[in-house]
């Protein structure tokens, strides 16, 4: 090696912010209308949560057991690869998610993007996003609302599919005797909700 | 179906160190940062109209290395007078953080594959079929670029 070469090869690592980075360049794509799929993640009694924002509302909302890479990848291919961590565009999700856990809050006034859902679990879906706060209902009844009165199963693979948990909220809805059905976040964190809502007895 | 793209934050995550050291070494340490982010923002504009997902990291380096020309070019048109209340380390790359004012300013000149060549290969220390991959050019080229690069080096920083 010449004397230049090592002098080149001498220039000192470097390290970059990568926190500093991430909110100018959350901050400048948003400005700039470049960000399709804002995320954060936020903690809840239910574990950390991943919030997924689009410029339309709250387009999904997953529980910790999903991997972060899996839905990133999962959100790229479904809606727009030009996703960034961006805990400003996700903030008005986030507050009123932590409201509603801290008992401050019984509906949420963030909009929701439907584009994850389709077909059949549309119907489903809206007509869950009816159930009041402390009210349930069952398989069957939102069958009938979403036009299907003898598709309860189908309600019920509709509901398990549901992007938004919490905010759309599926854990209103129960078997008609009262059993609990199923959840996509496990029946744990069914029952918390249910009980945070005194659907059901502490 | 269309192409696929990984999400772009893992572009970021994976590749934010790397290219920001690439650009400190082209423009030094101050206007790092600031050409990193314009890196990434133009790199997110034409993001979706990719045909292929194949060697995004190049891609992301031939972005930065454009704008590492940019600010050059930019810093070096700006006239003398505008200089006056310009701190010192924004001309020049600062020796505490460097090593060598003059040699870093003489990188900074080159011209841009001729700079980007140098860099990844004496900074980043790779053969040259790394430096090849890293640029999205032939073996042949990147050698041409560097040695290029190192002739005209030589000349400002042993005159």
């Amino acid at each position: 090696m010449t004397d230049l070469e090592q002098r080149l090869a001498g220039s000192p690592a470097t390290t970059v912010d990568r926190g500093q980075l991430a909110t100018a360049l959350a901050r400048r794509a948003s400005e700039a209308r470049l960000l399709d799929v804002a995320f954060a993640a936020l903690d809840s009694p239910l574990g950390e949560l991943t919030v997924f924002v689009t410029r339309r509302g709250v387009v999904r909302i997953a529980y910790a057991d999903e991997p972060i890479d899996a839905l990133l990848d999962e959100m790229a291919a479904s809606l727009s690869p030009r996703i960034l961590r961006a805990p400003g565009s996700t903030d008005a999700a986030r507050r009123e998610l932590e409201a509603y856990f801290a008992g401050e809050r019984q509906a949420f006034d963030v909009p929701v993007d439907w584009s994850l859902i389709h077909g059949f679990a549309t119907g489903v879906l809206r007509a869950t996003a009816r159930i009041p706060f402390g009210r349930t209902s069952s398989y069957g009844q939102v069958a009938m609302s979403a036009g299907s009165p003898r598709a309860a199963r189908a309600a019920g693979n509709a509901l398990g599919s549901n992007p938004i948990p919490i905010v759309v909220p599926c854990h209103r809805v129960l078997h008609a005797d009262g059993g609990l059905g199923g959840y996509s976040g496990g029946l744990d964190r069914k029952r918390f909700l249910l009980r945070l809502e005194g659907s059901l007895p502490g | 179906m269309g192409v696929h793209l990984p999400p772009f934050q893992h572009l970021v995550d994976e590749h934010a160190a790397e290219l920001h050291r690439f650009l400190v070494a082209s423009v030094g340490p101050h206007d790092a940062e600031d050409c990193l982010q314009e890196t990434f923002l133009s790199a997110l504009r034409a993001y979706p109209r990719l045909r292929h997902g194949d060697n995004l990291r190049a891609w992301l380096y031939l972005i930065a290395q454009r704008k590492a020309t940019d600010l050059v070019r930019r810093l070096g048109r700006r006239p003398v007078s505008d200089l006056d209340g310009v701190p010192p380390e924004r001309l020049s790359v600062p020796p505490q953080a460097i090593g060598d004012d003059g040699l870093w300013m003489a990188v900074r000149q080159l011209p841009a594959k001729q700079r980007a060549a140098v860099v990844h290969r004496f900074v980043f220390d790779l053969a040259y079929r790394e430096v090849a991959v890293r640029m999205g050019i032939s073996e042949v080229a990147a050698r041409q670029n560097v040695s290029a690069g190192l002739r005209r080096l030589r000349m400002e920083v042993e005159r």
